[in-house]
């Protein structure tokens, strides 16, 4: 079953003409990551609002694991889904251990199952247990936003909504935290909606991205259909998908290799990784002006890059 | 200082008396105006008009209110306790009002986001986060409801403001010294009372 399902989800706030969100259709699978992505005013976190009824549908209707989600009291269902958002939220009066534990205290659970289950979250999102009695406002930006997702993922919720988190961390601290989200994903499987204005976040995280414009979805599809087919000149020019250099970066060594040994002439070169982007193995290739570099992973070799071979690829794109 | 050094016993039971009123007033002034504040901040449309009624109160001169009130309430504690609440609400209440909605919006949205019902949220998150600027409107209060009971003496509530009116009347400026300082005294403790409140309050976010 579908974990998420809307259809024909409207929202039109009274006073404005234009629909925020209009007649939006859309099925998330449990365990997919999807980025909800477009340019600002085009809905998206009016979307993700929708989902845990921060904001009531006009029209249409929200499904989650098949159950309407206006069958049940709006805060019982906040309770089940994790909510982080750009600015934290924290609650500046309350330590570290107290923010984190707020939805276990709503939801009643057992003093020590909230104790363990604050060091667990610490040690998940890579913080100190001795940050617990710290007070928000005593943490780094990156920091505070770790412990505003530890704070959301409290209750092991199966369904995670995320509204431009990283927006306001520098990039390096962004970098990390979005390679921290997915391997924090590969170890539980959440379903995430995630918002972002970011094509290169977006291209990052998602597992699939909804493209939004105006109100309305204009493709929903993996990151590596949205740059070689673009559904139209928005999603096009949205997500650079003329840029070369991009869709290198989304597609890996595995994908271009030719098989079997490589010439004697490139052999020695160090190898490059199955699993490295093409456009990490581009550089390499430039640097070295060689005409390819052996692929090979714990020192086997598994076949060689081409040159030539990237070359026709990048003809067909 | 004569006056007040020979005559202690009297002037301590005015201060004694002035600080009941005070106390008393303000005790009932933040009773009604912690609902009414809170009931402001989320209901907008009544913000304006309920805090306009206020600000027309507040601007009426106290005396010319102690003594509208005669009539009704006779002379003596209880139309001073009336002024003295109705002159204390504008602050109060702007004071929550403002606590309350000037809490980053990110905060409030969490709060929600995460599942908190509305007494949750008011208990748990609000009005913990507007208490140093509910403090600080009480510290105003105070000091202007100790003021103003000095007025109410001419309506025979007592109070320091007895000393006063007596030394005016009486042209004993013995008097009126002593009233002035022991009402600058009050003043003075409540200041600095308030403010060691107000940085506690703040203080219990984590030293920055």
């Amino acid at each position: 079953m579908s974990m998420i399902v809307a259809e024909r989800l409207t929202k039109q706030f009274p006073g404005e003409s234009r629909m925020a969100v209009a007649q939006v259709s859309f099925q998330v699978e449990p365990g997919e990551l999807v980025v909800l992505l477009g340019p600002s005013g085009c809905g998206k976190t009016t979307l993700l609002k929708l989902v845990n009824r921060l904001y009531e549908p006009s029209a249409g209707t929200l499904l989650i694991e098949g159950v309407d989600v206006r069958s049940m009291p709006a805060t019982a269902l906040r309770r089940r889904i994790g909510y982080a958002i750009q600015q934290t939220g924290l609650f500046p009066h309350l330590r570290i251990e107290q923010n984190i534990a707020v939805v276990p205290r709503l939801l009643g659970w057992e003093r020590q199952r909230i104790e363990a289950r604050i060091d667990e979250l610490l040690d998940l999102v890579g913080l100190p247990r001795s940050y617990r009695r710290r007070y928000p406002r005593q943490l780094s930006g990156g920091e505070q936003q770790r412990i505003g997702l530890a704070r959301a993922l409290a209750a092991d919720p199966a369904i995670m909504l995320m509204d431009e988190p990283f927006g306001a961390l520098d990039a390096l601290t962004r970098t990390r935290l979005q390679d921290e989200l997915l391997a924090i994903q590969r170890q539980l499987r959440k379903t995430i909606l995630f918002v972002t204005h970011d094509v290169e976040e977006a291209l990052r995280l998602a597992d699939r991205i909804i493209v939004m414009r105006e109100g309305r979805i204009v493709q929903f599809d993996t990151p590596l259909n949205l740059l070689t087919r673009p559904h139209d000149a928005f999603v096009r020019q949205l997500t650079g998908a003329d840029d070369l250099l991009r869709h290198l970066s989304l597609m890996t060594v595995a994908m271009a290799l030719t098989p079997g040994t490589p010439p004697a002439s490139i052999a020695n070169l160090p190898p490059l990784a199955p699993q490295d982007d093409l456009r990490t193995a581009l550089v390499r290739l430039l640097a070295t002006k060689a005409e390819g570099l052996p692929v090979g992973s714990n020192g086997q070799a598994q076949g060689w890059l081409s040159l030539a071979v990237l070359r026709q690829m990048l003809g067909e794109i | 200082m004569r006056y007040l050094i020979a005559n202690w016993p009297y002037v301590g039971e005015l201060f004694l008396e002035h600080l009941w009123l005070t106390l008393s007033a303000l005790l009932i002034a933040t009773a009604i105006a912690l609902p009414v504040g809170v009931i402001l901040s989320r209901v907008a449309w009544l913000r304006t008009p309920v805090l306009g009624i206020l600000g027309i109160i507040y601007t009426i001169p106290s005396l010319s209110l102690l003594v509208l009130l005669i009539p009704f309430l006779r002379l003596g504690y209880r139309p001073a306790l009336v002024t003295l609440i109705a002159y204390a609400q504008l602050v109060l209440v702007r004071s929550v009002v403002v606590g309350i909605n000037g809490i980053e919006p990110a905060i409030i949205e969490a709060a929600k986001g995460m599942g908190m019902n509305s007494w949750q949220r008011l208990l748990r998150v609000e009005l913990p986060l507007a208490l140093p600027v509910m403090i600080a409107g009480l510290r105003v209060a105070t000091l202007s409801t100790i003021a103003i009971a000095t007025v109410a003496a001419f309506v025979n509530a007592g109070g320091l403001g007895t000393l006063l009116f007596d030394g005016v009347r009486s042209s004993n400026s013995e008097k009126i010294i002593a009233g002035a300082i022991s009402v600058s005294l009050l003043a003075v403790a409540a200041n600095i009372l308030f403010r060691r409140a107000e940085i506690w309050a703040t203080r219990s976010r984590g030293p920055t």
